[in-house]
């Protein structure tokens, strides 16, 4: 009764998202006010039913209701009760739903927070988010409905994959997806902009809080999904380039380029087809995300089960609302005019050169991805690509962007003086290179990547303190865009500093180590005292028993585990991790070798990763930042400044 | 106005790729063997059950067959068997059936590091006794099987993962490679229509 219920409730939120979709739109068009109304109890409507359809799925995994197809494909009667909630997105139906309760969450808090915009302009974006839930709900009750029932009912479900059954993962999907959704609100603004006509600095304004906040979901998302594979996966990589993170790091990058444009529009109301573009295009690589990860076109280690047909039918909304979008803006764009005009040195040109890079490193990754797939379909043969080509062609793009990140801040809208900034930048920049000279020989030996590495990070934080020193003497305590700013810089250099001299001094050994063996990594002793069988809810496990020691001082025991859970044929590796400030010590357990002798040996391997836990540090900051930008009182005191002021009067204020 | 087609045009070659992916049988884990459509390697290897007797593939000229790669430590080939053992019931068509690496492919095997004629034998001896015990447990499909036991005919077909099964023709050609388990699919959709239009032929 209760999944029928659950389906019942989408079958009405696709009617009142049809509802959503088309009478606000045609009201904003015909100016018919009881229409324009509509949109928000509409989206408020559609948020509730969603929300019913979730609880349905979520009671149907607590109560173990293997007569649900989804339930019995994904649970277990032994599995414990937080991963059956966390079960609910774990595989291709489930996450779908939780993909449109987002959208509609994120629809819902626009009603909400929209009291200070012109009415026509919130039906429009409520009314264009309708649209986009309306496909998503076609698609999960035409192909994935998550309530389908089974004749046979199994006698207990096939459980969760192991992998996913992780504190980590139970977070990682729904920060993934609250960001990749997300970016339907830019889009949706741009849109709404689009059919207005009315592309201007207050458009730009009403979307870069929306943007921020979807983008700190996206950061998070991603920096715990990387996280998660550091310490999940058992061989201490954080990040492999695999399609289905590529898939989520396209519309980071270009949701990253978003934000730096849409500050231009709003201060100085130029780019502003390039933000719109922007917009559609971060909106329209996390669509293009959703179809590599649920088509099959692309081999990927965590792509989800896949059926030819869902791929059709997620390309044909492609193609529906990427072309619609694009073919709208062909035919607007060219009436826009270009906004304030600006010298070839100025902070417009800086952030252009930014945008530039990030699209066309945007540009390389889909490429990378895509790669096989193309020269497949070209007949050219098969190949794979990976980590060598994306570490070949990003990291060269990088370079100048970490590099611009210290300039660009110090240069004057409009025009900026190339002698001045010199002036005012040339104590950082010598710092810097003293470091990069230096600080590498400190820490090890000195290589070109690692001086690079930290040269360009020492750069970004002194010249943080140039400009805030200029900012306190010129205009005292800055606004918290500025804040944010300065937060999410530095936050890219901790995490450059992370990868840096991770990749420069990380030490690992694979070892044969029988009890009371002892092993030496990065200058820490380990030594194995013997590994002892456990059982878990699920599993069973063996559990190594291990000392870590430095100068014969005992710092702790490490206990890394290898897993065999009933449901799977796949053994989990479950790492032990001493964390610390400036590295990590990192052991999993690999097979048991020592069978025959009766050694009780273990293959086993150890990896010393300096200042590895600063590449998601660097993340944490940059969420922090984008937080504490959000934050600014401007975008909540939007109702005084109408559309009428012109935007050059406002410049200069960051 | 051209220019800001751009876009939409950049788009909609992006999805004519896509589109091409989602063409039915489409597979990107698919590898092509470069054995296929070259003569099968010749090799002789002694039988499983009767090991006195040798086999080779020239044996097989003027039928269709299958070549089977399979050990008893490889757990996929557990759950390709009943699939095989039920078409070989149908009798339509011979599968030979190669034991690869039985007992040095499975753990806990050190292979020698000097070896003797008496550790081949007793190797082999091993192998023969896995592999009859494990047909005995799961079924036999095979017309009859061969003993690779250090796997060197594996290198000759390019066997990197087990099971793997060749399609071979009336003139030894080989004409089809599956990697990996042969599903229902496969056979229904690949194989044998392949096999139809070789016997014709």
């Amino acid at each position: 009764m209760i999944p029928e219920l659950g389906h019942f409730a989408i079958i009405l939120a696709l009617l009142v998202a049809v509802v959503q979709g088309v009478l606000p739109l045609l009201g904003a068009h015909r100016n018919d006010s009881a229409w324009i109304g509509l949109a928000r109890p509409a989206a408020q409507a559609q948020w509730l039913l969603l929300l019913i359809a979730f609880g349905c799925l979520t009671y149907a995994f607590i109560a173990n209701d293997f007569s649900v197809q989804y339930v019995a494909e994904h649970s277990n009667s032994q599995l414990p009760t937080v991963y059956r909630i966390a079960a609910v997105w774990g595989g291709h139906e489930g996450s779908l739903l939780l993909w449109v309760l987002l959208l509609a969450s994120w629809t819902l808090a626009v009603s909400l927070l929209s009291r200070a915009l012109p009415e026509v302009m919130v039906a429009r974006v409520i009314g264009v988010l309708g649209l986009v839930s309306c496909g998503m709900l076609l698609f999960i009750l035409l192909t994935s409905s998550p309530f389908e029932r089974l004749l046979d009912i199994p006698q207990d479900g096939r459980d969760l994959n192991p992998l996913l059954q992780d504190p980590g993962l139970v977070i990682h999907p729904p920060m993934l997806y609250m960001g990749y959704v997300g970016f339907s609100v830019a889009f949706a603004f741009a849109i709404a902009a689009l059919l207005s006509g009315s592309l201007d600095a207050t458009w730009a304004r009403w979307s870069r809080p929306w943007t921020l906040a979807a983008w700190i979901f996206l950061t998070l998302g991603i920096g715990l999904g990387s996280w998660w594979a550091y310490y999940e996966l058992g061989w201490g990589g954080w990040w492999f380039w695999d399609p289905v993170e590529n898939a989520s790091f396209m519309p980071w990058l270009f949701g990253t380029a978003l934000i730096h444009s849409l500050a231009v529009t709003e201060k100085r109301g130029a780019f502003k087809n390039w933000t719109v573009l922007l917009a559609i295009g971060a909106f329209s690589l996390s669509l293009l995300g959703t179809f590599l990860v649920r088509s099959g076109v692309l081999t990927s280690v965590h792509a989800f089960a896949t059926d030819p047909r869902r791929g059709i039918f997620i390309l044909t909304f492609l193609v529906l609302v990427i072309g619609s979008s694009l073919l709208l803006f062909a035919w607007r764009a060219p009436k826009v005019g270009l906004g304030g005009r600006f010298a070839l040195m100025s902070r417009e040109t800086l952030l252009l050169m930014n945008n530039v890079l990030l699209v066309v490193a945007c540009g390389s990754v889909l490429l990378g991805t895509l790669y096989p797939l193309i020269i497949d379909a070209l007949g050219l043969g098969k190949i794979s690509v990976g980590p060598p080509y994306f570490q070949a062609v990003f990291v060269p793009l990088m370079i100048p962007l970490l590099f611009l990140i210290a300039v660009g801040p110090t240069a004057r809208w409009k025009q900026a003086s190339v002698g001045d900034m010199t002036v005012r930048l040339r104590i950082a920049f010598a710092i810097a290179l003293a470091a990069g000279i230096g600080l590498p020989f400190i820490l090890g030996s000195w290589t070109p990547l690692v001086g690079l590495g930290v040269l360009l990070a020492i750069w970004i934080c002194v010249s943080a303190i140039v400009q805030i020193r200029e900012r306190f003497q010129k205009s005292g305590n800055p606004p918290p865009a500025f804040w944010g700013m300065q937060l999410a810089h530095l936050g890219i250099a901790v995490f450059v500093i992370g990868v840096t001299l991770v990749k420069g001094y990380e030490t690992e050994k694979d070892v044969r180590m029988a009890p009371d063996d002892t092993v030496e990594v990065g200058g820490y002793t380990i030594r194995l005292l013997g590994v002892k069988d456990a059982m878990g809810p699920n599993y069973r496990a063996s559990v190594g028993d291990l000392e870590l020691s430095k100068d014969g001082k005992l710092l702790r025991t490490l206990h890394p585990e290898k897993r065999a859970y009933f449901s799977s044929a796949m053994p989990m590796t479950e790492a032990a991790i001493d964390t610390g400030f400036t590295r990590d010590v990192y052991v999993s357990l690999g097979e048991p070798v020592g069978v025959e002798d009766g050694s009780g040996a273990w293959s086993v391997r150890v990896h010393h990763k300096p200042f590895v836990d600063w590449i998601w540090g660097g993340c944490l900051l940059m969420a922090l930042g984008g937080l504490v930008a959000a934050s600014d009182r401007r975008y909540r005191l939007q109702s005084r400044f109408s559309a009428g002021i012109p935007s050059a009067l406002k410049g200069a204020t960051s | 106005m051209k220019r800001f087609l751009i876009p939409l045009g950049l788009f909609f070659v992006l999805v004519g790729f896509l589109a091409w992916g989602l063409k039915p049988g489409y597979d990107p884990r698919e590898i092509p063997s470069p054995l296929v459509g070259k003569p099968a390697p010749l090799f002789e290897l002694p039988q499983l059950m009767q090991p006195e007797k040798k086999f080779s593939p020239a044996d097989m000229k003027g039928k269709v067959w299958l070549l089977n790669v399979w050990a008893s430590w490889c757990v996929s080939c557990r759950a390709e068997h009943p699939l095989l053992v039920s078409f070989a019931q149908q009798g339509n068509l011979p599968i030979v059936g190669l034991s690869y690496k039985e007992v040095r492919g499975g753990d806990n095997f050190k292979v020698p590091e000097i070896e003797t004629a008496q550790s081949k034998a007793a190797e082999l001896a091993l192998g023969l006794q896995r592999a009859e015990t494990w047909l005995r447990q799961h079924g036999n499909p095979y017309t009859l099987s061969v003993m690779d036991i250090d796997g060197r005919v594996g290198i000759d077909y390019g066997v990197y993962g087990v099971p793997e099964t060749f399609l071979i023709d009336k003139n030894g050609v080989i004409r089809f490679k599956q990697s990996g388990p042969v599903t229902r699919e496969v056979f229904d959709e690949k194989i044998l229509p392949k096999v139809k239009e070789l016997e014709k032929s």
